[in-house]
């Protein structure tokens, strides 16, 4: 009889593995199962075993919610343009940090360009907030010139805009790290051929760095596609204000206002699960992408 | 040409990243009555410290300060812990871990599937860490982008070293302790500054698992403070210091406060975060 047995040499390899499995199990794998909130009318006090089941109605009304669609199209189009502008700014400041010849230089300015991006969206909304207010430095410059104060925050018209302003602000340094990495592998012969051919510093861009980082731009673009409705829950929830709802909202707040705040819990994993749904499927399909392209892979 | 558009382009993008914390500094160390008057650019108008030293007497500043370094710490150490403990047995290969895979795809599982928001903070309020200090700790302590990386890491040990210490005698968990542990100094003091860094930036967690505030780590507190429009910040005690500071020179110091940290481990992250982003700019 051979039991199930484990070699005595693995059963270390098991019992290390037991903490890190259990912490996952508890904090992973069994909040999965409390999707079934979207299909009950959910009561904290009769917990998910004596709630009623609706079926499919919690999804139902959210067709029916006027704030859901505008949400969902917020979160698209604020998602869409970071996604298209950090990637330009990133590729393009990459290229042009490539260009710089002092040493000395292009330390200090990498040094500096990373540093936004290990600050919290507390500090750098706190001081957003500030230098965008009535009387912050943006208004005292803008009153310098002669113009009327703006409030910034508080535009609905400009909420999406400063929402990628802002983020490109903070990311592009860190994103072009991946994107020199790829230009540092391409062959010097190529240029020093291109220049004998005449061509100038902007055609040599044009025609041999950027064909050559194709690839790993594809992939970048490719893997952030999976990530077109996270438009920045941090980001937004430090910077909006019930003025700016209507351009700001994005679905991560939204649930976090309607489940956490107003105790909708049902409504609020619905939209949470069509979120998950749609992202995994958009996830697994750039990963799926990416390998094809690229031959990229995490694991 | 070229080459002088392009650094001055640089010199305006890293004034742009510079500027921010500078005018914060700023704001911080002036009179009140200047900073209304929009007279603070880039530097300090009518120098003064009482913003500070209102904070220093601020009780639940530091209260919050405190908790958030004992989350750093903590938090660091627990999640380092998990991290190795998975990557280990992950890092070995089929043959000599028969269900290696299994493990694996146990740890890929939860980066694709996730129960968000709601289901979340219900598992955390049935496992009884409402108010703890641990809802901030052990729901994200092992990042499958941290494992992968240490057993990515583990993995380009050579075998010889593991075979000849099994000769001797040695199991497994003195192979980790003494052999790899030994051997990935580099990669795990990244994993450290990296944790540290997050737990220390992290506030939203605080805001949904502490009901109550004096439970707060100092980001969490500081966005309540931050986006609660001011007033009642000031206390009749304090009523003198008006003249002097004002809701936004405060705010700004103790935004200024709390990056100091970040200020000062910069320095060491940027040493690693490079070959960190190369191995895993996938992460997200």
């Amino acid at each position: 009889m051979k039991a199930i047995k484990i070699p005595r040499k693995q059963l270390a390899l098991y019992i290390m593995l037991i903490p890190p499995v259990l912490v996952l199990f508890i904090y992973a794998y069994l909040p999965m199962l409390g999707v079934v909130m979207s299909f009950q009318r959910f009561e904290p006090s009769l917990g998910f075993f004596r709630s009623e089941w609706v079926g499919l109605e919690n999804f139902r009304r959210l067709l029916y919610i006027p704030d859901v669609k505008g949400v969902v199209l917020n979160t698209l189009f604020i998602a869409s343009m970071k996604i298209v502008v950090e990637t330009v700014a990133a590729i393009l400041v990459a290229i042009l940090l490539n260009e710089i010849v002092s040493k000395v230089f292009r330390r200090s300015v990498q040094t500096i360009i990373y540093f936004p991006y290990f600050l919290s969206w507390v500090i750098l909304g706190g001081i957003f907030r500030d230098m965008m207010s009535r009387e912050g430095l943006i208004n005292v410059l803008l009153g310098k010139l002669g113009f009327e104060p703006i409030v910034f925050l508080s535009k609905a018209s400009l909420f999406p805009y400063l929402l990628v302003i802002t983020e490109t602000w903070q990311v592009t340094g860190f994103g072009t790290i991946v994107f020199l990495a790829a230009i540092t592998t391409i062959d010097p012969t190529l240029y020093e051929a291109a220049v004998m051919d005449g061509a100038s510093r902007f055609k040599q861009i044009i025609h041999i760095t950027i064909p050559s980082i194709r690839t790993t731009i594809i992939l970048m673009v490719t893997l952030s596609l999976g990530y077109i409705l996270n438009a920045g829950f941090e980001q937004v929830l430090m910077l909006y204000s019930p003025l700016v709802y209507s351009t700001g909202d994005v679905i991560d707040t939204w649930v976090y206002r309607m489940g956490l705040q107003q105790s909708q819990y049902s409504l609020a994993s619905a939209i949470g699960l069509f979120r998950s749904v749609v992202s995994l499927i958009l996830i697994s399909a750039s990963y799926y992408f990416a390998r094809k392209f690229s031959d990229h892979r995490i694991f | 040409m070229f080459t002088t558009i392009n650094g001055l382009f640089f010199i305006l993008f890293s004034l742009s990243c510079l500027v921010p914390m500078i005018y914060v500094l700023a704001v911080s160390l002036s009179s009140s009555t200047a900073v209304t008057a929009g007279e603070v650019i880039l530097w300090p108008v009518n120098f003064t410290w009482k913003s500070y030293e209102y904070i220093l007497n601020k009780g639940e500043y530091w209260r919050a300060m405190w908790i958030s370094v004992l989350r750093v710490a903590l938090g660091t150490g627990v999640s380092m812990m998990l991290t190795i403990l998975m990557a280990y047995p992950l890092s070995k290969s089929k043959s000599s871990f028969k269900h290696q895979p299994v493990f694996a795809w146990y740890l890929i599982i939860t980066m694709l599937f996730s129960g968000g928001l709601i289901p979340s903070f219900m598992m955390v309020k049935y496992t009884g860490l409402l108010d703890t200090i641990w809802a901030l700790i052990l729901p994200g302590a092992v990042s499958v982008f941290n494992v992968l990386l240490l057993s990515n890491f583990f993995r380009h040990i050579p075998k010889e070293i593991e075979e000849s210490a099994f000769m001797d005698g040695a199991g497994h968990f003195k192979i980790l302790l003494k052999l790899y542990l030994a051997l990935s100094m580099p990669i795990l003091a990244t994993l450290i500054v990296f944790i540290a860094v997050g737990h220390w930036n992290a506030w939203f967690d605080g805001l949904i698992y502490m009901n109550d505030q004096t439970n707060y780590p100092l980001q969490s507190y500081l966005q309540t403070i931050l986006v609660k429009s001011n007033s009642q910040v000031m206390t009749q005690a304090h009523a003198k210091l008006l003249s002097m500071v004002s809701d936004r020179t405060i705010k700004s110091a103790q935004v200024f406060i709390a990056s100091i940290p970040i200020l000062c481990v910069y320095p060491f992250l940027q040493k690693y975060f490079i070959s960190g982003i190369m191995l895993g700019s996938v992460k997200e």
